[in-house]
């Protein structure tokens, strides 16, 4: 006989969480299909992971939930050859009972997402494939057939969260492959290291964390950036850039990321530690315009899947949650009302993602990613002169003042042109609003 | 015909590191697995359920965690299955531990008399091979080790043929049930699950079983009934030298395999002057 749910929802990364356990907590009958052998096998994410969503969907996450370190200090670093310019952030503030940001291992996250959601009623089976959506003759989806015997299950509706390459999705024919210059490659390793040694080098305390972001000359140019984060015992550090940017150069991701742990104020950061864990991923950085059809006849998409990824801010798991969760409440709504679960009604889950900071973010950066891939002086000339006018006007060298202002002034006019100058201050202001 | 599979979860011995300053496995992180030489015997008990028909249920002592390890064999095709738990078993060495599962397989015989208990070899992170004949021992069966095929199992006649791998060569042997099986790796490769048996495992009410049901000594379980005592923990020397990255000239399979069997013959003359006689005397 064939197993007939509420919802199914596919993937077991925080989207798909988000989605299962809102609907198991509200007393649905809802089935978690993951084809990973625990929820986060297949989760790379490592990791800041923002509060304020996860807070909404479990308000007591923080009793028992595996983070590593809340977030007291944020940096921001632009990379020359040798140097860095950048800014620093860091609040005591962020000592509360109940920080903003956490520094996590996404696996771990997931693996107690998953004995939460056991705990409210829902069904997680892993290590099962959905191979495809099932549909009735008008097209709507009924169901899904996983890679098992007697793989046939039913539902109401199906939501699909399974990641950045959205395979059912594309299968079903509601998403054309992604364009290489909407995705990025990342990669990036787990080093594990005393947690003395992380609290003496960035000066924190236990449970306190530091992170990076850091863009410039080490991604040669590509659209890219990196990062550096501290956990528990270890230190996440990684780089990323665009596929299509990786296509076109000659440097692979991993030599790019060996290039930064030996860059000269990096390599003292992470001395002394013992790689744990390679990890690559793939990431949606096509912002608004990537956005794919995201509902119709008995199914939706979320998270990743739904390209929901604001590159911009280094937002991407939050969006997830906040998505997966507005499907589930759509479903609820939709439940409790007895409507059918067709295009018309599950529109609501487009609304309710237009009225919240998803698709309002998405929207003020959406030139951002274009002006990015077109204009690659952000990623080469512009370090390069911002790192070496600081160089130069920090060097105490009896040449005066005035003097040292004119020569900047020269080097970026002759790198970019006035015209080029102004044009790109001109394209940042678009990219940003 | 009723038959039992023993089962311990174990760390995944492929992900281990050992702590650099104590010495001590570090078992933060590692995934917990069904020991792999407990799947071929999980499997050839699930190939005799399809043969001949019998219930399956597989047995387990360890902390509440070990409740995955039952719950992926269920959803493998196993009917039943039964965790032995209590903190008066933590510490249990082999003796105590093959005392502890006899007392809850006799359990189990009460509901169903017990044809056949099938155990992995040994464990990947003990390596003893104990366990397996101390139950056969105690509870009177035939035992049947190292098998890596079972030829006839005739339920009518109560009369079992299998395999064993020895020493030099194969031995054919007939023996009466009740007996102990363990199953020699690599003889069969564990199945893809059901979707019907990964909901059954997924909802499946485990059965929690402790000393007191099972009715086992106290003396005879966890570090009182454990004779074994660890004297030393040490990590032995690695065998393997570090990696010689080998340079090469071009990219054709001849160049790169001299090159190879240069830097493998600089490292050891002898091999090379063994095979060179060896090729001399056309073997």
């Amino acid at each position: 006989m064939v197993e007939k749910f509420d919802a199914i929802v596919i993937g077991a990364g925080p989207s798909g969480n988000a989605a299962t356990y809102t609907l198991a907590k509200q007393g649905l009958k809802v089935l978690q299909l993951e084809r990973g052998e625990y929820p986060g096998a297949k989760n790379v994410q490592g990791g800041i992971m923002y509060a304020h969503e996860l807070e909404k969907i479990i308000p007591d996450f923080r009793d028992d939930c595996p983070t590593e370190r809340h977030i007291i200090e944020q940096r921001i670093w632009l990379l020359g050859d040798d140097n860095y310019i950048g800014t620093n952030y860091r609040s005591e503030s962020y000592n509360s009972d109940t920080p903003n940001r956490y520094t996590i291992i996404r696996a771990n996250i997931d693996k107690w997402w998953g004995e939460r959601i056991r705990k409210v009623g829902g069904l997680q089976i892993c290590e099962t494939t959905v191979t495809e959506l099932i549909r009735d003759a008008s097209g709507k989806v009924i169901g899904v057939r996983t890679d098992r015997e007697g793989g046939e299950i039913h539902a109401d509706v199906v939501i699909m969260a399974d990641g950045v390459n959205a395979l059912l999705a594309k299968r079903s024919g509601f998403q054309g492959e992604a364009a290489p210059e909407n995705v990025a490659l990342a990669v990036k390793e787990i080093l594990f290291i005393d947690p003395e040694l992380i609290q003496q080098r960035f000066g924190i305390k236990e449970d306190e964390g530091v992170v990076i972001e850091i863009m410039g000359k080490v991604t040669k140019g590509m659209v890219g950036t990196a990062f550096l984060y501290t956990n528990k015992e270890s230190l996440t550090i990684g780089i990323g850039c665009l596929i299509s940017d990786f296509k076109e150069g000659d440097c692979t991701p991993y030599k790019m990321l060996e290039d930064l742990k030996n860059h000269p104020v990096i390599k003292p950061l992470i001395e002394g530690a013992e790689m744990k864990e390679y990890a690559a991923h793939m990431i949606p950085e096509g912002g608004f315009k990537a956005i794919p059809q995201l509902y119709g006849d008995g199914w939706m998409v979320v998270g990743d899947a739904a390209h929901f990824n604001n590159a911009a801010h280094r937002e991407g798991s939050n969006l997830a949650m906040a998505s997966g969760r507005m499907a589930a409440e759509t479903v609820i709504a939709l439940k409790e009302a007895g409507k059918p679960f067709v295009a018309g009604n599950l529109a609501a889950y487009k609304k309710a993602l237009d009225d919240s900071f998803i698709i309002k973010d998405l929207k003020k950066y959406r030139e951002l990613p274009g002006i990015m891939h077109a204009n690659k002086q952000f990623f080469g000339a512009y370090p390069d002169e911002i790192t070496q006018a600081a160089h130069n006007w920090f060097t105490v060298d009896s040449v005066d003042k005035r003097t040292k202002e004119v020569s900047i002034m020269k080097s970026f006019v002759k790198r970019r042109s006035v015209f080029g100058l102004v044009g790109d201050a001109i394209k940042l202001v678009r990219a940003m609003r | 015909m009723h038959i039992v599979v023993c089962i311990k979860q174990v760390p995944d011995s492929a992900q281990i590191r050992i702590h650099p300053v104590t010495n001590t496995i570090m078992r933060q992180g590692v995934p917990a697995i069904i020991n792999p030489f407990d799947l071929f015997s999980l499997e050839e008990a699930l190939r005799l359920k399809d043969k001949v028909g019998a219930r399956v249920t597989v047995l387990t002592m360890g902390p509440p965690m070990a409740e995955a390890s039952l719950r992926k064999a269920l959803s493998l095709g196993a009917d039943d299955a039964v965790l032995l738990t209590d903190r008066k078993f933590a510490g249990s060495d082999t003796l105590a531990t093959s005392y502890a599962l006899t007392s809850a397989i006799q359990k189990l015989a009460e509901e169903q008399p017990v044809d056949i208990v099938f155990c992995g070899k040994q464990t990947v992170d003990g390596d003893t091979a104990q366990v397996g004949p101390g139950i056969a021992t105690r509870l009177g069966f035939e035992q049947l080790t190292y098998i890596t095929k079972i030829e006839d199992l005739n339920l009518a006649s109560k009369e079992i043929v299998v395999q064993r791998r020895s020493e030099g060569g194969v031995q054919v042997l007939k023996t009466k049930l009740p007996c102990m099986i363990t199953m020699l790796e690599g003889t069969n490769t564990i199945r893809f699950g059901k979707m019907d048996d990964m909901f059954r495992a997924a909802r499946y009410e485990l059965k929690t079983w402790s000393r007191d049901f099972t009715g086992a000594e106290e003396a005879k379980v966890g570090l009182k009934g454990s004779p074994t005592v660890v004297s030393k923990v040490f990590v032995p020397k690695p065998r393997a030298e570090k990696a010689v990255m080998i340079q090469a000239d071009g990219t054709s399979p001849d160049a790169l395999a001299a090159a190879a069997l240069d830097a493998i013959f600089a490292a050891q003359p002898k091999l090379a002057d063994d095979l060179l006689a060896r090729a001399a005397a056309g073997l």
